[in-house]
């Protein structure tokens, strides 16, 4: 199989052949530490994630509610550093670990650690993309170069706030998917959606050259059910977190619970009748 | 070419990087600046609440004790800010964003603050303007500066204590910000330095910037000549980029930004940015840090609270590079020192925050020319510092 910006939009359009959204499930990387991120990951694949996102903590998360701040902060502890995220990667890719995997994070670690090294080392672990959200279009011009050279994925995010002319050049710049942001805010799950997320949707789709993913405030699986005709891709991330959270003191029981919950949104991806 | 350019940037420095849902807010942000920048009714409602509710133009005040107790040999003048109303330079930049922010028809308020004194001169702006305000403080902070929250209540405004990270001011604003990606439609985040997103560090710097100007027009009447050293206290860096900018392109006038060292460089406990710290992105600007090798932030340190901040305005960053200014540090010990000798010698309790650029010119005043002029910007009062200091000195006697 293919690997980079390609793998990932492969995934998502077989899942979407298969009459359903694809499933793109969060958790943040070294909570509680990096070997049950591994033992994750497999749990993660298996109970039906299409594409994995894999967070690398960051001390100023600006984007995110408090359940992946304080995921971040307990991260942290472990004092981890890209290597290891890269290494981990290269070490399960080597035991046949297929799944496409994007990490997400702050771009001040990734730039420090070099764009340039970064996006070479990603194609020789076979990491397939990265999501930087405090990198927007306008200052993204070295990365998509790079990106693009080592064909990995470079996930551009549009919000509620975006207009239409500039989702559309978003979108173009963007590969592997689109990342649709919700609502007009930061991450966590929440009870209500916007009213006119569909239409919004409807829109980005069209204006996309590649699949939209939406994410931000979707965690329960009635949601995603409710999402899955309008997004070529779901993105759930706190609702998985907290659930880490919980059970930081038991890590079996904590992979047990996620793969539980993470196989109910699976389900709940599935378009009925088309 | 007038800095910052098109995108933002000064040189390699600034830009804008956020969250892609506040993109569209900073173009507008931007475009209503340029708009009102060039508005003669907005700059004549600004000049009225400069001139009858700040105190503006402040004294540029000759202190004779003070160059008398450093060697007699200088001309040292202070520019008083710490006579404005609210105390500090902050009240500069709040008055104007605050009057931006209504004429965008925005109701609502919010500011992130470390000490205070940007979250009070924010609330009082907002109590003149009738507008909705929200400060952001770090939860160590609301301890720290309990009278300053007192103070922010009393003006009307809801004060929001900050759990996350360090508690801290950069964690102050990384709650601003979210607030603001949450309520972008309604609301505007009134930053309180030169940092931030573009076109925060430029918008900041030229409401500031009314301080360079009056000391240019002040000393010029009082000595026919421009100053030849500027010195002022640097943590994000808005009263010195305040008093800097209008001299920038005067190749005569030396330059002097001093940083806090906090407990000594060679600690963890400092907040010397550009000093030591290296460059990274915060705050949606690229700029100097302070952060570890893998790029997490540091935590900051200074026994002045407005100068504990692990970033620095971006086009500081952009004049350490060209050298058109020198950045320096001195430690807690010495601008306590500063503050002393200051308030003995002239009767002035200056803020911790201006002790440093006060101590700095203690440390080189021998080496200064006969007849040099010197301009120190005394960018805030005391009174909030006062019982820090006591606790300070007690410590330092009881080891």
């Amino acid at each position: 199989m293919s690997r980079g910006a390609r793998a990932v939009e492969e995934a998502i359009l077989k899942a979407n052949t298969q009459g359903r959204a694809a499933l793109i499930p969060f958790i943040e990387g070294a909570d509680p530490d990096l070997t049950v991120t591994e033992d994750l990951l497999w749990a993660l694949a298996e109970a039906g994630g299409d594409v994995i996102e894999l967070g690398f903590p960051f001390s100023d998360p600006l984007a995110d509610g408090p359940t992946i701040q304080e995921a971040a902060q307990r991260a942290l502890k472990n004092k981890p550093t890209l290597s290891d995220f890269l290494h981990l990667i290269a070490r399960m890719r080597k035991q046949g670990f297929d799944t496409p995997v994007v990490i997400m994070g702050y771009l001040n670690p990734f730039w420090r650690f070099g764009l340039e090294r970064l996006a070479k080392e990603a194609r020789e672990v076979g990491l397939d993309g990265l999501i930087i959200p405090d990198l927007p279009l306008e200052e993204a011009g070295d990365w998509l170069h790079l990106a693009r050279k080592e064909r990995r994925a470079s996930i551009l995010l549009a919000a509620p706030t975006t207009p239409p002319e500039r989702l559309a050049r978003i979108a173009k710049a963007s590969s592997g998917f689109l990342y649709y942001v919700s609502v007009t805010g930061i991450t966590g799950d929440r009870k209500e959606l916007p009213q006119d997320l569909a239409l919004k949707l409807d829109l980005a789709r069209e204006l996309s050259p590649v699949p939209v993913a939406v994410g931000f405030g979707i965690g329960r699986p009635e949601q995603v059910r409710a999402l899955a005709p309008y997004a070529h891709a779901i993105v759930v991330g706190s609702a998985i977190v907290k659930i880490i959270g919980r059970y930081q003191e038991q890590p079996q029981k904590l992979v047990k619970e996620v793969s539980s919950f993470v196989r109910t949104l699976r389900e709940a991806t599935s378009r009925g009748g088309n | 070419m007038p800095l910052p350019n098109r995108r933002g940037h000064f040189g390699p420095f600034g830009g804008r990087y956020v969250p892609e849902t506040l993109m569209p807010a900073l173009d507008e942000l931007e475009k209503a600046y340029k708009r009102y920048k060039r508005d003669s009714d907005f700059q004549n409602a600004l000049k009225f609440y400069l001139r009858h509710y700040v105190g503006r133009p402040t004294p540029l005040y000759p202190a004779y004790r003070l160059a008398e107790t450093l060697g007699g040999h200088l001309k040292i003048y202070l520019k008083r800010e710490d006579l404005t109303h609210t105390g500090a330079h902050k009240i500069n930049n709040t008055i104007g964003q605050v009057l931006l922010a209504k004429k965008m028809g925005k109701r609502r308020i919010i500011a992130e603050t470390g000490a205070g004194q940007h979250g009070v001169a924010t609330a009082t702006a907002a109590a003149l303007m009738g507008l909705e305000c929200v400060v952001y403080m770090g939860a160590k902070d609301t301890v720290r500066q309990a009278m300053n929250v007192f103070r922010m209540e009393l003006l009307g405004a809801k004060v929001l204590p900050v759990y996350s990270g360090t508690q801290t001011l950069k964690d102050a604003i990384n709650e601003a910000i979210r607030d603001w990606v949450t309520n972008v439609e309604t609301t505007h985040y009134v930053i309180g330095s030169v940092v931030g997103p573009h076109p925060y560090p430029m918008i900041v710097r030229d409401f500031q910037s009314v301080i360079g100007r009056e000391t240019k027009r002040q000393i010029r009447a009082l000595e026919g000549r421009l100053p030849d050293v500027l010195i002022a206290c640097v943590g994000g860096g808005s009263n010195a980029m305040g008093l800097f900018y209008p001299f920038v392109n005067d190749q005569s006038v030396k330059m002097i930004g001093v940083e806090a060292a906090g407990e000594g460089l060679d600690t963890d406990h400092h907040s010397a940015t550009l000093t030591v710290g290296e460059p990274g992105i915060l705050h949606g600007m690229m700029t100097y840090l302070l952060q570890d090798k893998v790029g997490q932030i540091k935590g900051a340190h200074s026994v002045a609270p407005g100068l504990d901040y692990p970033g620095v305005g971006p086009e500081h960053a952009f004049f350490k590079e060209t050298g058109r200014v020198d950045y320096v540090a001195v430690d807690d010990k010495a601008a306590l020192e500063g503050f002393r000798i200051l308030s003995e010698t002239e009767g002035i309790i200056p803020a911790l925050e201006s002790a440093h650029a006060v101590a700095y010119l203690c440390q080189i005043a021998r080496d200064l020319p006969s007849g040099c002029i010197v301009v120190v910007n005394l960018s805030g009062r005391g009174d909030k510092d006062v019982e820090a200091v006591r606790q300070y000195l007690k410590e330092a006697k009881g080891v």
